[in-house]
């Protein structure tokens, strides 16, 4: 990664550094969660994100706090980069009262209205409609927000992506579809479920603009954000963006699926060698933007900090079984 | 009173209506007429479906209404129905309050992920902070060969799901008052209408108002057994009540308007004053409504029933298009004669 399209001269500095340190906070982040799921207490399965860290950073940097985002069970990424509380998240993922969703979610469904965060679906597809739904309300109440729905390659052969995408085109509506194509659903390889691996193609029978990026790349994955957020603001309609990225870890857990034979291991090695904030890092001391030692100092802090929203999140206490009943239905009393 | 009394017949009905001054309303024009009201309050209101806005206007119930609200707000759609189920639930989130119509309940199969693994559990799995209020109108089909796709009654699948509330209003004042009520309700609601009570006419005020979620009514106070009738149900009760007063069985008639909440302690009660139930409803017998109504007064009032609990439904077949075999699939009135005299 050396060309960087001469965005680095172009962009705020303070909007690239904040793309490492998404960046960083997302890996570490996850780090933290293997590092204690062995201990058995943090009961809720995990779907790591590493390794695909630079397409959370690279769109949500777009977006303003009020905008509408839509995550999956793979969700940490997400939600980090739209602005959520480390430790709120850690305490919902150790089942505490405290948590996002009041330990009655997990990992898998975090919630974080103020941060444009309504809910979180782990049904494969299920979060895109919705997505298109809140983009019609803004359309409805000309609030201005877009919203952005994720979502993994297995999900564009979910019946509800062809439907969102065909809604949101016929209305226009203020909406950036990201595709995050890893190649896998669970360990079903793409080149078993779909006719050819470009998803971005399905936008054409849309009429909607579809892109392919590197995923891997964050400035790549900022830039066509750019373009897909500014035509979602200015009532353009949506847009598909395909990243091209990897999963280095198994579907669910902290293992690597590769060891089990799930996936070959010469890709992961590939794409190793291709991490998203390792790539960027350099390409950003070499364009003279922070130091090695800037960069150490980074990592530091967010490890600090990280450890701290861990312990102080596993210190909050486990919910009383009196909300077992509460809030299946909502009361408006 | 005349909003509680079910008229069979409409002559009865037509008198009592201008002997007291009161306006008389179809059940379609009732459930036109709450979407009106309710547009026009209430901006985040709005209504989409198949053929929301066509000539039809869903039998009726929508004709028209996209003159005066646009077509934005009485929204026709794409005929995919998870995918809308879906865009309604993000509106719903985000502030509006989305009514969306099917014509038929059998294409609510259609939408099952979006109703069962997000509409109902998104309140629960958010801790409580995030509401979808959402309503999904559905309407039962029956005769003239509708068959197997087009007059199912699913109510029963819905009751499994913590998190969705199910009404089956039977009279046009129902119609009305429980519409707006679900739509204000905050909840999704399964709103859940039997294409042969929309030409049934009864008194409906012109302003709004609410009938309660959750509430029961008795249709007709008796002693000797209790007849909980759902929806089409009510009015085959009451034509059976009128036989069996000939023979000296004084029934009760319940219509709990609502399924979940189920108003358990309506029907409780009721039984320990009868000892006697029988419960008659619009669809297949087996896991249905009925056998949810039965098992809970078991657990309740089990030393008050003199007699086994009886349900009168279809048989647990798909429903069959002939007129020999729809005329042999369909309960009424007589079934229902048949039924509690078994009791005695």
């Amino acid at each position: 990664m050396t060309d960087d399209k001469g965005i680095i001269k172009e962009a705020d500095p303070a909007v690239l550094h904040n793309l490492l340190r998404t960046m960083v906070l997302i890996r570490i982040f996850e780090e933290k969660i293997i590092e204690v799921y062995p201990m058995q207490d943090m009961k809720t399965p995990v779907h790591l994100y590493i390794g695909e860290e630079a397409v959370a950073a690279g769109v949500c940097a777009h977006l303003k706090k009020e905008d509408y985002v839509f995550t999956t069970h793979r969700s940490h990424g997400h939600c980090l980069a739209k602005g959520s509380d480390p430790e709120m998240l850690y305490a919902e993922f150790y089942g505490r009262i405290s948590g996002c969703s009041k330990g009655k979610g997990g990992s898998m469904h975090p919630v974080d209205p103020e941060n444009g965060i309504l809910g979180t679906t782990a049904i494969v597809g299920g979060g895109i409609p919705i997505a298109v739904g809140t983009a019609l309300a803004s359309r409805m109440k000309k609030d201005g927000r877009i919203s952005v729905t994720f979502f993994g390659d297995g999900a564009s052969e979910e019946g509800t992506f062809h439907e969102s995408l065909n809604f949101a085109a016929l209305k226009q509506l203020p909406v950036v579809f990201i595709c995050e194509n890893n190649f896998s659903a669970t360990t079903s390889p793409l080149s078993q479920r779909q006719p050819h691996e470009n998803i971005a193609k399905k936008a054409g029978g849309y009429g909607i603009p579809g892109i392919t990026v590197d995923g891997n790349n964050v400035l790549d994955v900022y830039d066509a954000a750019k373009a897909a957020v500014q035509r979602a603001r200015q009532g353009k309609g949506p847009t598909l963006i395909e990243c091209k990225t990897y999963r280095w870890k198994g579907h669910v857990g902290p293992d690597c699926d590769h060891e089990k034979g799930c996936r070959p291991m010469e890709d992961l090695n590939k794409w190793m060698k291709r991490c998203p904030v390792e790539m960027y890092k350099d390409l950003i001391i070499n364009k003279g933007l922070i130091t090695e030692t800037d960069y150490m100092n980074l990592v530091k802090e967010i490890d600090a900090a990280l450890d701290d929203s861990l312990k102080a999140a596993k210190q909050h206490p486990l919910p009383d079984t009196k909300e077992l009943l509460k809030d299946v239905y909502y009361d408006k009393e | 009173m005349p909003w509680t009394k079910v008229y069979i017949d409409k002559n009865e009905l037509k008198d009592t209506l201008a002997r007291e001054g009161l306006r008389g309303l179809s059940y379609r024009d009732a459930l036109k007429e709450a979407q009106e009201q309710l547009l026009r309050d209430d901006e985040s209101v709005f209504l989409l479906g198949e053929g929301v806005d066509d000539s039809g206007g869903i039998f009726g119930s929508t004709l028209g209404l996209w003159k005066e609200f646009g077509k934005d707000r009485v929204m026709d759609i794409p005929i995919a129905e998870n995918g809308l189920t879906g865009v309604a639930i993000g509106a719903a989130i985000a502030g509006m309050k989305p009514v969306f119509i099917h014509m038929r309940m059998d294409f609510l199969p259609m939408c099952m992920d979006q109703i069962i693994n997000h509409a109902a559990k998104w309140h629960y799995m958010t801790g409580g902070r995030v509401n979808v209020p959402l309503v999904i109108r559905s309407i039962i089909g029956r005769g003239w060969g509708s068959a197997a796709q087009h007059s199912q009654a699913l109510h029963a699948l819905f009751m499994h799901i913590p998190g969705l509330k199910i009404v089956v209003p039977s009279t046009p004042y129902d119609a009305k008052g429980l519409l707006i009520a679900s739509v204000r309700d905050g909840n999704p609601v399964m709103f859940i209408e039997h294409r042969w009570v929309y030409d049934y006419i009864g008194y409906v005020p012109e302003e709004t108002y609410t009938v309660p979620i959750g509430k029961g009514i008795v249709r007709r106070p008796g002693k000797d057994v209790t007849i909980v009738a759902i929806s089409l149900m009510v009015y085959e009760a009451i034509k059976a009540a009128k036989t069996l007063e000939k023979m000296d069985i004084d029934v009760e008639i319940i219509d709990p308007r609502t399924l979940n909440p189920l108003d358990e302690e309506l029907i409780i009660e009721s039984v320990k004053k009868t000892g006697r139930l029988v419960i008659a409803d619009v669809s297949c017998k087996t896991g249905g409504a009925g056998a949810e109504i039965a098992c809970r007064v078991a657990e309740s009032a089990f030393d008050y029933l003199k007699a086994p609990v009886k349900r009168v439904n279809f048989p647990d077949t798909p429903t069959p298009c002939s007129p020999s075999l729809e005329d042999a699939y369909y309960p009424d009135a007589e079934t229902l004669v048949e039924s509690v005299k078994g009791l005695f």
